[in-house]
């Protein structure tokens, strides 16, 4: 048994490889139908590196206990990993502490939490704003929080290309806004929200600001000091790490103030049954035996992250959204949504009248993965006057010879179709 | 190359009620309706009925937006249950519902042997699991709508 976490992979310096690359995800190699599997639903869940798999299987096999409860040598391994991940997390993110960084499922556990705890701070007649792009995610537990306290949520709308309207924006803030919660990243669409400037406008308002990272922190990375907001929620199974764990960033001055979320083991410093204490964030808000293995695994996706370098994958995405934009666009019939003037890898799209989930049926049959549906964000849907699209997403393996057997497949449902 | 699943998917006919759906309408005397909700992909049917006192269907037809296979399963159904009772449109679902999870056992036909002949086209969905709620949304807003709930989902 080994003591040292060593958690490091090779740092690449050379060229951006994707094909070494390719060589490091198992799951690329897969054959679907008979072809070779084309991926293309990253947004979705972003496929696993072997670093990531071999670290959690490692963390399992030779490094597992439960955490911040024994005295004995296991317990302490695991919580030195636990805890490790932590200040990788916030290293990630450029906090200022891993005490900033609370663990929860998922992001959407983190929008929970906020939505609660943060939520118990407000009172009938408060206002929040979201944007019309947002993922059910960031919808649902504020209507939750609505329909318990009475607040009230206003909606910042985006011009027909999915840009957000910052001018629009800014006149919803007002003295009873009392967070702004808008996405970094659509996922739908791709579009980048002008996230520095939504904070000056909301701060110039007194008012916090909360960003869904879900998207953004695989697509554009994030320096929270730089950025200056409040809250930032991500997810880990997006950025090639596990599932099953995800990430809150909070400023101390709000954690600090929050109630407890969840109750349980591990969030008390004292419990009798006249009264309990709580102990500090980022404890306080990770209530029962948290997600061990999978923090292992998301320090592993962070490094392997960071050794490819975020700003080389940003570029490679960059090029294969424009070469798609291209070849796509060029297609007869093929209408894509969301041309942002910042946008990330994520292509939303309509074909003919052939219906989304017929599409994906039909080009699943050449290998080729995309996502078909509201993608969780049916609002926005709503908003373009349609009920699906299909959507191909990229990552760092994604190929130009990928989109391409995007297109080939896309001709087969013009085949059926007619 | 289309391969034969994918044909035998999208088969001519299915096509065609996908592409010009009978029945899709809102009829002014509808008795029944209700609407069938697919969660996971957002497509919605609304089945409109007009039912006798002896609970029998005088005309059905439906309006929404759903992709090809929903479309062309609520186009052929409402044609085709229009003049039966509930109770046969009932032992028919089963039937079908059946047929598109591939545990059709084949056996007896309770007299709807053209029916079933005709839904035979829909059973490619047997080779797309994720596929058959496509297929059976319209028949579940018409058990809704009979039974007279507003709603019926996939789920
Ligand atoms: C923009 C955005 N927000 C939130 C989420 C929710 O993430 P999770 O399902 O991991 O909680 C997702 C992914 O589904 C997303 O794309």
């Amino acid at each position: 048994m080994t003591n040292v976490v060593n958690f490091t992979e090779p740092v690449r310096t050379d060229a951006f490889d994707v094909e070494a690359i390719r060589r490091d995800f198992p799951a690329l190699s897969l054959a679907v139908n008979g072809k070779p599997l084309v991926f293309l639903d990253s947004a979705a869940s972003a496929q696993k590196p072997r670093a990531v798999i071999d670290a959690m299987t490692r963390a399992y096999e030779s490094q597992y206990a439960n955490v911040h409860r024994g005295t004995y040598h296991l317990s302490q391994l695991a919580t030195e990993n636990y805890e490790n991940a932590r200040a990788k997390v916030a290293q990630f993110m450029n906090a200022t502490s891993p005490d900033e960084i609370v663990f929860t499922h998922s992001a959407t556990g983190a929008f929970n939490l906020v939505a609660h705890s943060f939520g118990s701070l407000l009172e009938e007649g408060d206002e929040i704003i979201v944007s019309v792009m947002e993922h059910h995610a960031n919808i649902v537990p504020w209507q939750l929080l609505r329909d318990r306290t009475g607040i009230e949520i206003k909606v910042a709308p985006i011009d027909d290309a999915g840009n957000f309207l910052i001018d629009e924006f800014e006149k919803l803030l007002g003295p009873k806004t009392k967070l702004v919660a808008v996405t970094h990243v659509s996922n739908v669409l791709g579009t980048v929200t002008p996230v520095k400037e939504i904070v000056r406008l909301a701060h110039g308002n007194g008012t916090p600001v909360l960003f869904d990272g879900a998207q953004g922190i695989v697509h554009e990375g994030v320096d929270v000091q730089d950025l200056d907001c409040d809250f930032y929620v991500w997810t880990g199974h997006k950025l090639y790490g596990p599932t099953g764990i995800g990430v809150l960033w909070g400023k101390p001055e709000w954690l600090e103030r929050m109630p407890p979320f969840e109750g349980g083991g591990d969030m008390i410093s004292l419990v009798t049954f006249e009264k309990t204490t709580y102990r500090e964030p980022p404890a306080r808000f990770e209530a029962g035996t948290p997600p061990i293995v999978e923090a292992v695994g998301l320090a592993a996706a962070i490094d392997y992250v960071t050794a490819v370098g975020l700003d080389r994958i940003a570029a490679h995405e960059k090029e294969l959204l424009d070469y798609a934009m291209l070849r796509l666009a060029g297609m007869d019939g093929l209408r894509i949504i969301g041309r942002a003037q910042q946008k990330a890898g994520i292509v939303s799209f309509e074909f003919g009248d052939v219906h989304a989930h017929d599409v994906a049926t039909i080009i699943d049959s050449a290998g080729v993965a995309v996502r078909a549906g509201h993608h969780c964000a049916q609002p926005l849907m709503e908003r373009f006057g349609v009920t699906s699209t299909s959507r191909a997403s990229f990552g760092m393996y994604t190929t130009r010879a990928e989109v391409d057997a995007l297109a080939v497949a896309l001709e087969k449902v013009r085949e059926i179709f007619g | 190359m289309i391969d034969d699943d994918l044909r035998d998917l999208y088969q001519e006919v299915i096509l065609d009620h996908g592409k010009n759906p009978r029945n899709f309408r809102h009829p002014e005397d509808a008795s029944h309706e209700a609407l069938g909700n697919n969660p996971l992909c957002g497509d919605r049917l609304t089945v409109y009925l007009r039912l006798d006192e002896g609970r029998n269907i005088l005309d059905a037809a439906f309006e929404g937006k759903g992709c090809a296979i929903s479309i062309a399963s609520a186009s052929m159904m409402t044609d085709m249950v229009k003049g039966k009772s509930l109770a046969e449109v009932k032992k028919l679902f089963e039937r079908f519902h059946k047929m598109c999870t591939g545990d059709d056992d084949g056996g007896i036909a309770d007299g709807f042997e053209d029916e079933l002949e005709k839904l035979k086209v829909m059973s490619g969905v047997r080779q797309f699991p994720m596929r058959v709620k496509c297929a059976t949304l319209a028949w579940h807003a018409m058990n809704a709508a009979a039974e007279g709930e507003d709603a019926a989902t996939t789920e």
